[in-house]
């Protein structure tokens, strides 16, 4: 298979280009994308690209391939080319590129740190657990599973417009994962925090987020939720 | 050579995983000068991957439940080669540090009455294992790992410890008194190379399962830093302990989770029968790792394995139902529709047992200090060295780690080690600076290999050093086999010693860091053949088919291997535990 990748790399290249290698796949097996680039870098020790639990849920291969963002390690082949002959990975858009497909995810873990990403509670603990009810836990579901692979925000023109302003689809994922918690009750800081124009109201709703989430996640609905909380707060 | 940079701090953690970051947690608060550097930003580190969860005496489940009697379980595991004051201190120590975690925000699952969810698993009883199986284990759905590793971080931001992220240790270093006084590190992102001092130096580097061909561990663990006190000369214990965890998904190696078979899943061969039945008649599906494990290969040798090959066995899941599967095993669901290609819902997963965790380390003592041998046998303190969690042998899992103890000894131990040095940095301890040639000592595998000009390729050398662990140390041993094991691990050093760095670029160079972690695969592999061929005996993980029993007259203790002689001793198991009476050795039956 061709499988064409983004170099780049910045002591040694004046620009940027694509490089194609030509794979042979094993037959009968339907290989992961971070397979394929483990087979190219035994050819070519020099490719740079971050991987670690190859699973899915360490958030470290997030890439772009074949045009959408996804995780290299639970993207099929034949998924990501459609049954086509040809793969294309580029590194996730919008980000500086470090080297190949590595990014400078500063600004997106910036974004992520901006909206306080811990329990704040200044009661005093109980000598057990705090209690919650099951219901209660339940309203964390969807928001606590949140990888940091960023390839939500960075398939989200809003982000790329302004990400040093406009937290992005991650860091308010997180938000209203705290906001959502009965145990925290630093809700009127946390909406403080966020109600200027840029950090939230920036989401068009465009739902790119959404589209490529590898843990199937909802970034939009939770926004959602904050701006209706935000709205009833100043109203 | 010009001096590099220095950085100093009051403490050090190497590895950023649940261990690494627990332990800098405790000295964040107490306002201590603290640094987390780790190879990979903090949440990729492989604690995520835990599924299960901690187990705990909290009295959730059981309001009777009791502490001692998740401590009856953990020694009857290790096959009564754990440390019985470490396992006390661990099971005691352990509610407290696992109400910390949700006051911190751990999204736990819930009970109807609000507490903590717990889910039995294999090898726990109530009642000193008279009382049936217990349900002990903490759960936040089977993504125990995840929700614990992403709330210790954010309490490491909340109280902003330093974080060296994609940092890269190569070596310890050590002054001309012999004390740790730091180590030297690469930044991956720009290659600079950086003396980085502090008081006290806390390897949480994790484990190791990388050595393997066939394994659940996540690419990065490389048993960095058990390659670092190895080259040190520092010894390691029962190196030979290595779990090979039931249920790994055939082909892919990622691990599913005991929680299948704690929430009802079990296992069957080609001809459907649950096995597990006829081998552990009590616990079945239940019983300690190492015996299911050992059953499973069992029934594939008596060719009743599954498959076209015959080469694995199946968990069955589809009986507890849509509602069940969807609530508690989201992420198996998910786990095995991408890597099994099967819905558990409808279908039975294949799997077979995976290398997935490692007893054995760097031996400590529960405040996280590492330990070595004198002359004399004796213990003696390796002043500013620390190790923590899966690199570290305190030891808590002895031959055979139980389910959900792994996490339970990160936050624990990591807690432990961090308290001590909090207050041996109260006290004030100063050490002489490390002198130049100190800081070159540990620049030497570094410098060589960036003036590497022929030499093999890495990724070769490491499928070979994988292919030959998987052959001659698997599930099951035998001596001439492993002693052919160790002739060809001996033929492969100096070929990895000789490896060849053809990209000697600085920015994010990640074919540097294969051929530092190869050397370290390697320091791993061969403390591991060369202890299981010198334990002559069968415990726990540990099966020789040429000892098939376990010995207690001559092995009822820990092996300690020495890296510079290359040779084996034994240490005392502690049998001393301070608040209850010891447990004698029995014959381990489930």
């Amino acid at each position: 298979m061709l499988v064409s990748v983004y170099r780049y790399n910045p002591e040694t290249d004046s620009k940027p280009s694509m490089q194609n290698y030509e794979i042979e796949l094993p037959e009968g097996r339907d290989l992961m994308v971070l397979d394929v680039l483990g087979l190219i870098k035994k050819q070519d020790p020099s490719i740079a690209y971050r991987r670690s639990c190859r699973e899915g849920v360490c958030g470290s291969d997030g890439m772009n391939i074949n045009g959408v963002n996804g995780l290299g390690c639970i993207t099929p082949v034949s998924v990501a080319t459609k049954g086509g002959n040809k793969l294309v990975i580029r590194p996730l858009p919008g980000l500086p590129v470090v080297r190949d497909l590595v990014v400078d995810m500063s600004i997106f873990y910036d974004q992520f740190e901006k909206v306080k990403p811990f329990l704040i509670n200044d009661t005093p603990a109980p000598a057990i657990e705090r209690l919650q009810s099951p219901e209660d836990r339940a309203k964390l579901d969807g928001l606590y599973e949140c990888i940091l692979c960023a390839c939500c925000s960075t398939n989200c023109p809003s982000f790329w417009w302004n990400p040093d302003k406009f937290i992005g689809p991650a860091g308010l994922l997180m938000a209203y994962r705290f906001l959502a918690d009965t145990r925290d009750n630093a809700t009127e800081e946390r909406l403080e925090d966020l109600q200027d124009p840029f950090s939230v109201f920036r989401c068009r709703g465009i739902m790119n987020c959404v589209a490529v989430c590898p843990k199937g996640l909802n970034p939009t609905k939770a926004i959602g939720h904050i701006r209706h909380m935000l709205l009833q707060r100043g109203a | 050579m010009s001096g590099i940079r220095k950085i100093s701090f009051d403490a050090l953690i190497v590895g950023g995983g649940g261990a690494g970051m627990r332990a800098s947690l405790q000295l964040s608060q107490s306002g201590y000068k603290t640094a987390v550097l780790s190879k990979v930003f903090p949440t990729r580190s492989h604690t995520v991957s835990a599924q299960g969860g901690i187990t705990c005496a909290i009295a959730s489940d059981d309001p009777n439940d009791d502490w001692r009697w998740h401590m009856y379980d953990t020694v009857k595991g290790s096959d009564y080669i754990g440390d019985q004051e470490a396992i006390e201190y661990m099971c005691s120590e352990g509610p407290q540090t696992v109400f910390e975690l949700e006051h911190m925000g751990l999204p736990f699952s819930r009970t109807e009455n609000g507490r903590i969810y717990q889910r039995p698993f294999g090898g726990q009883s109530k009642n000193f294992g008279k009382g049936g199986q217990a349900s002990r284990t903490c759960a936040a759905a089977d993504r125990t790992g995840h929700a614990l590793l992403h709330t210790l971080y954010q309490g490491n931001i909340k109280n902003e410890t330093v974080f060296f992220n994609e940092w890269y240790a190569v070596d310890l270093v050590r002054n001309e008194d012999g004390v740790v006084v730091g180590v030297v590190a690469i930044c991956i992102e720009t290659g600079e190379t950086v003396f980085i001092e502090s008081k006290a130096t806390v390897l949480a580097t994790g484990g190791a399962g990388r050595i393997f061909a066939s394994t659940t561990n996540a690419l990065i663990n490389t048993g960095d830093g058990i390659g670092m006190a190895l080259r040190a000369g520092y010894p390691m214990q029962d190196m030979e302990m290595w779990q090979f965890h039931p249920t790994g998904i055939h082909g892919a190696g990622t691990l599913v989770t005991e929680g299948c078979r704690g929430e009802g899943g079990y296992l069957i061969n080609k001809d459907g029968e649950r096995f597990m039945e006829r081998y552990a008649p009590n616990a079945k599906d239940l019983a300690g790792r190492d015996v299911v494990a050992r059953s499973m290969v069992q029934e594939i040798l008596a060719g009743k394995g599954c498959g076209p090959k015959g080469d694995h066995v199946l968990l069955k899941l589809d009986h507890l139902g849509e509602k069940v599967l969807n609530e508690k095993l989201p992420g198996i669901l998910e786990l095995s529709r991408t890597f099994a290609h099967v819905d558990p819902i409808k279908e039975p997963i294949p799997v077979i047992p995976t290398c997935h965790y490692m007893m054995g380390g760097i031996p400590t003592n529960v405040n996280g200090q590492a330990i070595t041998q004198n002359a004399d046998g004796e213990d003696e303190l390796i002043h500013g060295l620390f190790a923590v969690g899966e690199a570290a042998c305190v030891s808590v899992h002895g031959a055979n780690r139980l389910g959900g103890n792994s996490l339970l000894d990160l936050v624990v131990f990591g807690r432990a080690a961090g308290k001590h040095i909090e207050s041996m940095l109260g006290q004030g301890i100063e050490y002489r600076d490390a002198s130049q040639s100190d800081i070159e000592k540990a620049m030497v595998r570094l410098n060589r290999l960036n003036n590497s000009t022929e030499g093999e390729n890495v990724a070769d050398l490491r499928e070979e050093l994988q292919e030959i662990m998987q052959n001659y140390f698997g599930v099951f041993r035998t001596g001439d086999f492993m002693r052919e094991g160790v002739k060809k691990l001996e033929a492969l050093r100096p070929r990895i010693g000789n490896v060849k760095l053809g990209d000697k670029s600085n920015a994010f160079n990640t074919a540097r860091i294969e051929a530092l972690e190869l050397e370290n695969l390697l320091e791993v592999a061969e403390a591991t053949a060369l202890s299981a061929e010198g334990r002559t005996e069968s415990r726990g993980a540990h099966a020789r088919e040429d000892f098939q029993e376990r010995d207690d007259e001559n092995w009822l203790c820990h092996s300690v291997y020495h890296p510079t002689e290359r040779k084996l001793t034994k240490r005392a198991v502690n049998f001393a535990p301070k608040m209850v009476d010891k447990f004698e050795p029995m014959i381990r039956t489930y």
